[in-house]
């Protein structure tokens, strides 16, 4: 049964190990004081409103920026990790390089020392994955928003990152593509085993991927939820929206 | 006798039909042509009939045949020689420099801080206000014309460098920093394509800028090139040279910008705007 619930973790996947993190940006702290613990290969989704700081921990976690305070450790087992190798991000937008073909937007997401005898292979491969093999030659601007972020997701997986951190890269796409995105990504995190950080506005979302559901209220952690439902999960099923209702509901709590 | 002819008049109607097609084809793609080509008609006419004098303007074909001669003698290749290695080698190092402070001034807030407003200064004052100066400083030397052309191929160069690295998507930028590229992989991969569209409208305007400035230049301080052939033969009132001269500036402008845009358009393939047909 637990095998259904959660993928099994890659030998390598990195767990995140969250200290009194806090992070201003020269104002009041976006983040008072985070301390979370994520497993190595586990699906945890952040939600809360705009401005609750949570693309600010995703960015934190990320390495793009610095912690004003606290610490922020990523492990595989007693390896210490540099976010630079470990960590892939999936941004909000698919942040293609136009001047250059899909396969070559892919190849950025490799390693630098990767032999330049495998690169091709590498980003093809990543481009089967998201079922994009056969556009590897043309230019991003032919493709469409949806396959555009599946290019993105692929640059992402190119590397085989042991933590993939997703800052709503589903926001832009309309509902059917949505749910074709959110399959696939479901769908690489099982086969890849890696551990992943979804921020979200859209709490269906989260409780239809994550293992792990946290809230984040005033840059700080207001509920801590295991959605431990079996995968693949159905939309519309009456747990998941047991979950869904008891998440926005505090979230709505939190306005009041 | 009737009822033989029209199935024959059926058969060949699609054929004009093409026909047809192909003339509007043809016409199509004449059509700018039309203007300059019924000009030249009514020049040549007016010659020949003598409304036009020729010491104001000679015929198309006197002009025509003053080129063959100039051709013949060898000196037109010559003086195109002179005159392109002057505007190549004053471009190379006005455009460089541009390009190279342009970049410095877009990718760095000091350099700009430090940079800019003198060469906003500088590019205030007309680059031929210069010419005595320039005169002064080096003669009717060729350091004289490649100092003007290098002077005034810089500025717009320049301006619309420091524009396109400054105007590349940030967010891409921070793709590229989260993607471990490190500084010179940045600019190679990032700053640069992402500025080349505005770097190439710095181009085409900097080789207009070129030929203008070397045209002026020549013609008041100069002893070779077309300027100075076109200079040299109104002493004489050979107004076919003079004319002849005028056209050759105009092909070679043209063919500069041509080459310019064959550039542009195999660079900047991956952009949808810049796409041929």
């Amino acid at each position: 049964m637990d095998g259904m619930v959660q993928a099994p973790a890659r030998a390598g996947a990195a767990a995140v190990g969250i200290r009194g993190l806090r992070k201003d940006f020269g104002g009041p702290s976006v983040l008072q004081g985070i301390d979370l613990d994520i497993p190595a290969g586990q699906f945890l989704a952040v939600v809360g409103r705009s401005g609750c700081g949570k693309s600010t921990l995703l960015r934190l976690i990320a390495g793009l920026d610095r912690p004003s305070a606290g610490t922020l450790a990523l492990q595989a087992g007693p390896e210490r990790l540099a976010p630079e190798a470990a960590v892939r991000l999936m941004f909000q937008e698919p942040r293609l390089l136009p001047w250059s073909s899909i396969r070559g937007n892919v190849e950025v997401g490799l390693a630098r020392d990767t032999p330049a005898a495998l690169r091709e292979a590498r980003a093809q491969a990543a481009l089967a994955e998201v079922g994009l093999a056969d556009r590897a030659a043309e230019w991003p601007s032919v493709l469409s928003g949806g396959q555009k972020q599946r290019v993105a997701l692929a640059r992402a997986l190119v590397s085989r990152p042991r933590l993939l951190v997703l800052d709503e890269p589903l926001g832009a796409l309309d509902a059917l593509t949505r749910i074709g995105m959110q399959a696939l990504v479901e769908e690489v995190w099982r086969a890849e085993g890696f551990t992943a950080v979804l921020v979200t506005h859209d709490v269906g979302e989260a409780v239809a991927l994550a293992d792990r559901v946290i809230l984040l209220e005033r840059g700080r952690v207001a509920m801590d939820l295991a959605i431990d439902l079996p995968r693949p999960r159905r939309r519309g099923d009456a747990a998941l929206a047991g979950f869904e209702a008891r998440i926005l509901e505090r979230l709505l709590a939190g306005e009041r | 006798m009737s009822g033989a002819v029209l199935p024959q008049a059926g058969l060949a109607a699609p054929a004009a039909r093409r026909a047809g097609l192909a003339w509007r084809g043809l016409g199509r793609s004449a059509l700018p042509w039309l203007l300059p080509a019924l000009l030249l008609l009514a020049w040549q006419a007016g010659s020949m009939a003598g409304w036009i004098e020729e010491e104001v303007l000679p015929a198309p074909s006197a002009v025509l045949a003053a080129g063959w001669d100039l051709a013949q003698s060898g000196e037109l290749l010559r003086n195109i020689e002179v005159s392109a290695w002057r505007a190549l080698a004053g471009f190379a190092i006005g455009g460089g420099l541009g390009l190279g402070f342009g970049v410095l001034t877009g990718l760095s807030r000091l350099g700009e801080r430090l940079l800019d407003s003198s060469v906003q200064m500088l590019r205030n004052i007309p680059h031929l206000a210069l010419i005595p100066l320039v005169i002064l400083w080096f003669g009717i030397d060729e350091a004289a014309k490649l100092f003007l052309v290098a002077l005034g191929s810089f500025f717009p160069v320049y301006v619309n460098t420091m524009h396109g690295v400054r105007s590349v998507d940030p967010q891409l930028v921070e793709m590229g920093r989260a993607y471990g590229m490190d500084a010179p992989r940045l600019f190679r991969r990032i700053v640069l394509p992402g500025a080349l569209p505005s770097i190439f409208v710095g181009l085409r305007y900097g080789l207009g800028i070129m030929w203008l400035t070397l045209i002026v230049a020549e013609t008041i301080a100069a002893n070779s090139g077309i300027g100075y052939m076109a200079m040299h033969a109104r002493e004489f009132m050979l107004v076919d040279v003079v004319v002849f001269s005028i056209l050759v500036y105009a092909l070679l402008g043209k063919l500069a910008d041509s080459l310019a845009r064959l550039l542009e358009r195999l660079c900047l393939s991956w952009n949808p705007a810049y796409r041929s047909a």
